[in-house]
């Protein structure tokens, strides 16, 4: 039983002219590390939100969401709280958010100690310097009493994961762990939540808008445009022959961390936004292959491709050997070299 | 030892400016009242005849005659040594007629402020917490006609129905004994806290709103925090600075409202006394008053500066960082 399922998990907004999630189908399991990639607006947050039973208010949900078994949509107070408290912790983006800024970091860590499992101020005190520690915090019996403004940005994403892990989930969520923080600590914080997910085999869905750094973490990469996900491959495959032009996009859009640097070359246009919809492919106005009359027309279910799943109408065409339109240099343009 | 050290700094900081503060304003109080118009030599002979050498001599005989400055300086010095001076209408020591109308004033002011707090926090988070219902949209009503009603109306409404009416509460006077004046101070207080229990009551709300909305109250609840609990502890908790702060103010300025109510119920308290020595131009009482109403002002001011950092310790550093 993995960890964390989705199973065609969609969510409508009412008003709105698409869902923001439609059909999604993913799966975590012990040990793995599973990236969502995708640009802002695409529904990864909420994706990842969905995990801890938190969908938008209002929203209409259908398909389910499992954790370690257990159906998020439509669960009562007392499974959502399990999962929420026992099962999956999720790492957010701006750790300074994350915190309440009136209360000692101590606070935040032991809080779901305390409250759910009933520990004493001071079993709960040794726990939390015991994970402070672990994420490698210098001097973790004052970092306890100390206010979230006394720490830096780099040391909270480190007491936030901290506190994801107090109550010992086997499932971490991280939505943009290392957007809001600078250059070197992302590189710091990465490490520390690569070492406690293999110390402690845990399963770990990274979101990010960034594929170059899903790659150098996951197992696996799922990429997301609208709402759906459009390629999901292991990460040797999708960086040595990405399926869907829109991963080629990202992949030819990010400068690739080994190798020479090549020209990058931009996605044209802009994300679709939750009041507009496409009857077909939702990424054929941005699409270099976009055929007329067959890519404009129905939205494209996932296929398999060798190790890849990918909803794309033309897949087999572009990517076949003999392709008679043989692509532009610039769809495997960001092959990595190395790999 | 460096923090206790910055905290002590900033807590003399604060008495410093206070003290300061309060030293301009009772010049200002005494001053203003050289403005007024009248003569108190002319007030105090009225109903007699006086020449003009009497009035001299009156004059003379209360120091009226005095330069300015010299005669604030007389009177500051007296009132640093506990001395407000003698009141022309009650041949009486100022301090000691004040003293004896205090209690009954701060028993109006205390159980106002407590149907404050109680009432208007309370009703505020309800609002917050229900934003849009029915319960919610009938307290903004009730909250708008509150505000927009004066102390006077308000204590002439409930006199007539919960006093008059009804006959639950007593309209008249202060009572004696402790559960008697209690039951006396029901009607008054309410009165007196129809409009701030109105503003503490949209202070709340939107205070609560504000943090409802934060990030880090999400988060508490995707760790599997109770709802409650966030609401008291992250919620509540963070919105407290507005409240405390509207609050006190709020408290600290009521002296003044006290003289509406405490005429309107026959009450004899500090306002009422304001009241009478204005309408008899007993000039010294009214300095004596309205020195007391800034002072109360002052140090509620100050209490509030050196309560924030408990309530929030970001101020705390942005203080010391000075």
């Amino acid at each position: 039983m993995p960890l964390l399922e989705y199973d065609a998990l969609g969510v409508t907004l009412p008003g709105t002219a698409r869902p923001i999630l439609d059909g999604i189908d993913l799966h975590v399991g012990a040990g793995e590390v599973v990236a969502l990639v995708g640009e802002s607006g695409s529904g990864k947050s909420v994706t990842a939100r969905a995990a801890l039973g938190l969908f938008p208010a209002g929203a209409d949900i259908t398909g389910q969401v499992r954790v370690a078994g257990t159906g998020l949509v439509g669960a009562d107070a007392a499974s959502l709280r399990d999962v929420r408290t026992n099962r999956a912790a999720m790492i957010y983006q701006d750790p300074r958010a994350a915190l309440n800024p009136v209360r000692r970091v101590g606070d935040f860590l032991t809080e779901p100690l305390r409250l759910a499992h009933g520990w004493s101020r001071n079993r709960a005190a040794a726990r939390a310097a015991e994970l402070l520690a672990a994420v490698g915090l210098p001097d973790p019996g004052r970092h306890l009493n100390q206010y979230p403004h006394e720490l830096s940005g780099g040391m909270l994403q480190r007491v936030v994961i901290a506190a994801a892990l107090t109550t010992e989930p086997r499932l971490l969520l991280c939505d943009e762990p290392t957007t809001a923080l600078d250059v070197s600590t992302q590189a710091e914080i990465l490490a520390v939540l690569g070492r406690l997910q293999r110390e402690r085999g845990l399963g770990l869905l990274l979101i990010t808008h960034d594929i170059e750094l899903a790659a150098a973490v996951s197992d696996r990469i799922h990429v997301m445009y609208a709402g759906r996900i459009v390629e999901a491959a292991p990460v040797a495959d999708l960086f040595a022959a990405p399926r869907h032009p829109y991963t080629a996009g990202l992949l030819g859009s990010s400068p690739p961390l080994h190798g020479p640097l090549a020209r990058l070359t931009p996605i044209p246009g802009a994300p679709m936004g939750l009041l507009e919809s496409a009857p077909g492919c939702a990424f054929a106005p941005r699409c270099h292959f976009a055929e007329p009359g067959r890519c404009d027309q129905s939205p494209p279910p996932p296929e398999r491709h060798g190790p890849a799943e990918v909803a794309c109408h033309r897949t087999a065409e572009l990517t076949a050997p003999a392709a008679n339109a043989p692509a532009p240099a610039a769809f495997h343009a960001s092959g990595k070299e190395d790999s | 030892m460096t923090a206790v050290a910055a905290r002590a700094a900033r807590v003399l900081r604060r008495l410093a400016a206070m003290a300061a503060t309060l030293l301009v304003t009772s010049f200002l109080v005494f001053s203003s009242l050289f403005l007024a118009p009248g003569d108190p030599a002319s007030f105090l002979v009225k109903g007699r005849s006086a020449g003009p050498a009497e009035l001299a001599e009156i004059r003379r005989q209360y120091g009226f005659d005095e330069p300015f400055l010299v005669r604030y300086w007389h009177w500051l010095e007296g009132v640093l040594h506990g001395d407000l001076g003698r009141s022309h209408l009650l041949h009486q020591d100022v301090a000691s007629v004040i003293w004896s109308r205090l209690p009954a004033s701060l028993l109006l002011i205390g159980v106002s402020a407590l149907m404050i707090a109680v009432v208007g926090i309370g009703s505020g988070v309800v609002g917050a917490l229900r934003r849009g219902s029915r319960t919610d949209r009938s307290l903004m009503l009730l909250v708008t006609v509150g505000a927009a009603a004066p102390a006077f109306v308000a204590a002439l409404l409930l006199r007539s129905v919960l006093g008059v009416q009804l006959g639950w509460f007593p309209t008249i006077g202060n009572g004696t004994g402790l559960l008697d004046r209690l039951h006396h101070v029901v009607l008054p207080a309410a009165a007196l806290s129809v409009t701030f229990v109105a503003l503490v009551t949209r202070v709340t709300r939107s205070a609560m709103l504000d943090e409802l909305r934060r990030e880090h109250v999400e988060v508490a609840l995707s760790r599997g925090t109770p709802r409650r609990t966030v609401i008291r502890r992250h919620v509540l908790r963070n919105a407290l600075g507005p409240i405390v702060t509207v609050s006190a103010l709020l408290v600290s300025g009521m002296l003044v409202s006290t003289a509406i109510v405490e005429t309107a119920f026959g009450m004899s308290g500090v306002g009422s006394l304001l009241v009478q020595s204005v309408d008899q131009l007993d000039f010294q009482v009214v300095q004596a008053i309205v020195l007391l109403v800034v002072a109360a002002f002052v140090v509620v001011n100050a209490l509030v500066d050196l309560v924030h950092p408990l309530i929030d310790p970001r101020t705390a550093a942005a203080g010391s960082a000075r």
